[in-house]
């Protein structure tokens, strides 16, 4: 016999089953990550400015880094916000063709950013083993490549789905929630390229 | 949301649908696809309790060389591995997998009211490496590769130029991987507990247990990168020859103690803070009334969170730092102890005005209650600057960490698993098996810790494999290390309890404590879909608040492993989301890593090729599988409205 039983309820069966913004979990726990991450970074700069009063001058014996590779490089991080913020805003619409779009230039201006990244580490003047400051900064620098790679991984593989039928509910929320974690990828890069290009020369 | 009238629910067929539905993978590698938080949470557990044991093997013979002068039971060498090792099991891969990862994995989700953890793969995957990590630190010892250099492996000694060989590279790259797995879980629990409390559960309705967890997951968010950086720093310094710690080189061993304790002092409050929190959800069960001071608890617990990063250089007075920074770590230090008594008079108060049940488990939050005090007293001792360059790396330390750790979190541990194995396994433990396990294991933890005050104040330092007779510590050491074999008794007593009972035991039934909160409002153990109807929440007890006919939540599809999500201040219902099923890809993902962690030992390499076939393992795991459920009517909020 079926077992039967009143009481009163509270139905949310015609509550949505994806979600965009802050109230996705994915996007809670894409901004944990970057508060880890974030953390990492910041340690890294803590541990900068510490080696830098323990000598007499800063960069020790070598030149700062070439400015040239740095800068350019920092332009082409702003101008890739572009296509971060272009995926957020057609991927609640659901037009794959512009998700498409937006995706792949984003995966394009990785790319550049991965290649004028190694004429960055080209030029900074030292080598890791040198002494701590170059321990130091060959530390933030590749910490933040690692970044740039994993996410552009992680846009190619988005790009990947997109091309399939499967772009569809919480997957859209996913290229939302990927732009945010490029919009951290080029905020630590600009604070890291202040530091290590900027305050080697004017502080 | 409305609530509807009284309506009529057929339920028997969602039962069926549900089990169905939330299966678990059957077979040997059904084994490792299983991401369910209950098996995920028994097995941080288990897994964490035969660390804990390796640990205590460990600490026994550590006992045995030292209980009289001139012993050659173990050599030097072997001795600093011994006690290396020791401590950095039970700090790295005990006290925190048990008190964190283990409690917090298994219990959340069902005080939550939910059917599963968020991110259940990332929680699984979190398990696996914490398990090679342990693995990895283990093979080393019994490879003669164990780690010597202290629990916190400081450098130079830890350094390529007077640790050479690979014993710190095991030791460093240990922390990375239990650190990776702490902080997954950190990111499970979070937002577990931030957006799948059961409607009704708001911030102000939320148990202290919750609480708790969530103040521990942003403190292991922002303390355990430190460790993870400097970790690596030490690994690069060993490996490429990076300079950070060679002072010839513009390099400076105190970064390496800075960043350590920046991680190593919120660790302590990362452990005890569960422990004060098992506390807090157990005084009022056995007091039978709700907890005095709720929001002063809840205040004590998010102000340590935030005081514990304030006090790392407490553990570097004797390095020679400015007078002022000494100054302003032991005013700190002192003030951390502010919020920690207050738990303490909210404990008592509530026991006070309650009605005291003296029952298995509240008999070691009585033993919390006395060894964690003594412990904080003798902290406040060594945050003084002359006490603590006088006792500083002596048996006096020791013993107040003892007092603290174990005082803080093994004996809420005892408590904690003798409330919830009977969740767990579904059966009572033995009483008075339990009780013969308390008290061995108290008189045995006093012989052996308190005596360490002794030794401390007579001089004897921490960390040497033998002393001369003319010292006369003998006789101290020897009343330890007795009492060393009353604690193993102890344990033993506890490990039979436990087989013995889950084979035997007393049906312990859905809530065998007549406890509050939701955990209890399931069968034990609890089904694999945790909840056959799920709850609403209309106080912090709920099983004690909640009216006869509080409503429950229609509505969540019995078809998929569909969760409700709900807001974090308010636990309003927003939407529902399917959650992941069994995958067999968190494990593989788990065994990528592993290699390229572990071949970053050896070569720089390592890591660059060892990426490449993460990158393929995570590419499977992530890769979506089936069609994502159709957005009904997307909920657009915030910059996406527009």
């Amino acid at each position: 016999m079926e077992q039967v039983r009143e009481r009163p309820v509270l139905d949310v069966s015609g509550l949505p089953s994806v979600a965009f913004g802050k109230s996705n979990t994915t996007w809670l726990a894409n901004v944990l990550y970057m508060m880890i991450e974030g953390t990492m970074f910041a340690l890294l700069f803590a541990s900068y400015f510490y080696l830098r009063t323990r000598t007499d001058s800063w960069p020790p014996v070598q030149d700062p880094p070439l400015l040239t590779y740095g800068v350019i490089n920092g332009i082409v991080f702003l101008l890739s916000l572009i296509p971060a913020r272009y995926a957020q805003k057609v991927a609640p619409t659901g037009d794959r063709g512009r998700i498409r779009l937006a995706l792949t230039g984003l995966a394009l201006f990785a790319i550049v950013n991965m290649v004028l990244r190694g004429f960055e580490l080209a030029n900074l003047n030292c080598r890791w083993y040198d002494n701590a400051y170059g321990s130091i900064m060959w530390s933030l620098i590749g910490l933040h490549t690692g970044h740039l790679i994993t996410e552009f991984i992680e846009t190619v593989s988005i790009l990947g789905i997109a091309f399939t039928p499967k772009m569809e509910g919480t997957r859209l929320a996913d290229v939302a929630i990927n732009s945010d974690y490029w919009y951290f990828v080029v905020g630590s890069a600009v604070l890291m390229d202040f530091i290590i290009y900027g305050t080697t020369r004017f502080l | 949301m409305a609530i509807s009238e009284p309506i009529v629910l057929p339920h028997a067929t969602d039962e069926v649908r549900l089990a169905r539905t939330w299966a678990r993978p059957r077979g040997f590698w059904g084994w490792f696809m299983n991401v369910h938080h209950t098996a995920i949470g028994v097995r941080f557990m288990v897994t964490s309790f035969i660390f804990f044991l390796l640990g205590g093997v460990l600490a026994a013979m550590i006992r045995l060389q030292l209980s009289r002068p001139e012993n050659n039971a173990i050599g030097p060498d072997l001795y600093n591995q011994i006690f290396t090792i020791h401590g950095s099991t039970m700090i790295f891969l005990f006290a925190v997998p048990m008190m964190f990862q283990g409690f917090g994995v298994y219990v959340v989700p069902l005080i939550c009211g939910t059917r599963n953890i968020a991110f259940p793969r990332l929680n699984a995957f979190s398990y696996y490496i914490y398990v090679v990590g342990g693995l990895l630190l283990w093979v080393g010892l019994f490879l003669k590769t164990g780690a010597d250099a202290g629990w916190f492996a400081y450098t130079p000694l830890s350094g390529p130029q007077f640790t050479p060989g690979k014993r710190s590279d095991f030791w460093a790259q240990m922390i990375t991987f239990t650190e990776v797995s702490a902080l997954g879980v950190a990111i499970c629990l979070a937002t577990t507990i931030l957006r799948q409390r059961a409607p009704g559960m708001t911030l102000n309705r939320m148990p202290i247990i919750l609480w708790e967890k969530l103040v521990l997951s942003f403190m292991v968010i922002f303390a355990m990168p430190a460790v993870m950086v400097v970790s690596s720093m030490l690994l690069m310094d060993r490996t490429i020859n990076t300079q950070f710690f060679n002072p010839a080189n513009g390099g400076d061993v105190l970064l390496y103690q800075h960043l350590f304790w920046f991680f190593g002092h919120p660790e302590v409050y990362i452990i005890f803070l569960p422990g004060a929190a098992i506390v807090s959800t157990l005084v009022p069960v056995f007091a039978r009334r709700h907890i005095f001071g709720h929001l002063a608890i809840v205040t004590s617990v998010v102000a340590t969170g935030f005081l514990g990063f304030g006090v790392w250089v407490h553990h570097m007075f004797a390095t020679g730092i400015p007078q002022m920074s000494a100054s302003f770590f032991t005013a700190a230090t002192l003030m951390i102890v502010i919020p920690t008594a207050v738990q303490f008079y909210c404990w008592i108060a509530t026991i006070w005005n309650g009605r005291l049940q003296m029952k298995l488990p509240m008999l070691w939050v009585f033993g919390f209650f006395f060894v964690f005090l003594i412990g904080g007293l003798s902290g406040v001792m060594l945050a003084s600057v002359p006490v603590d360059w006088q006792v500083h790396d002596t048996f006096f330390v020791v013993a107040h960490f003892h007092y603290v750790l174990i005082g803080g979190a093994l004996f809420p541990m005892f408590a904690g698993l003798y409330y919830w194995v009977p969740k767990i396994t579904g059966r009572m433990m033995n009483d008075l098996l339990g009780k013969v396990h308390f008290w061995l294991f108290f008189i045995g933890f006093n012989m052996t810790f308190f005596t360490m005050h002794f030794l401390g104040l007579r001089g004897m330092p921490r960390r040497v494999y033998t002393y001369p007779p003319e010292m006369h510590w003998g006789g101290l050491n020897m009343l330890a290390s007795v009492g060393a074999l009353f604690m193993a008794a102890g344990l033993i007593v506890f490990i039979v309890n436990f087989f013995q009972s889950k084979a035997t035991g007393t049906l312990a039934g859905p809530n065998p404590w007549a406890a509050g909160s939701l955990d209890w409002a399931t069968s034990s153990p609890p089904p694999e879909y945790n909840f056959a109807e799920l709850l609403t929440v209309n106080g912090r007890e709920p099983l004690w608040d909640n009216a006869p006919n509080q409503p429950i939540v229609s509505g969540v599809r019995d078809d998929i492993p569909e969760v409700l999500i709900t807001n974090s201040l308010d636990s309003e219902p927003q939407h529902k989301d399917e959650m992941p099923g069994a995958s067999i890809w968190p494990f593989l993902t788990s065994i990528t890593v592993s290699i390229a962690f572990i071949w970053s030992i050896f070569s720089p390499w390592g890591i660059a090729y060892g990426a490449i076939p993460v990158v393929i393992t995570l590419i499977g795991w992530l890769w979506p599988r089936g069609h994502s459920p159709a957005p009904r009517q997307p909920a657009l909020e915030g910059r996406w409205s527009k």
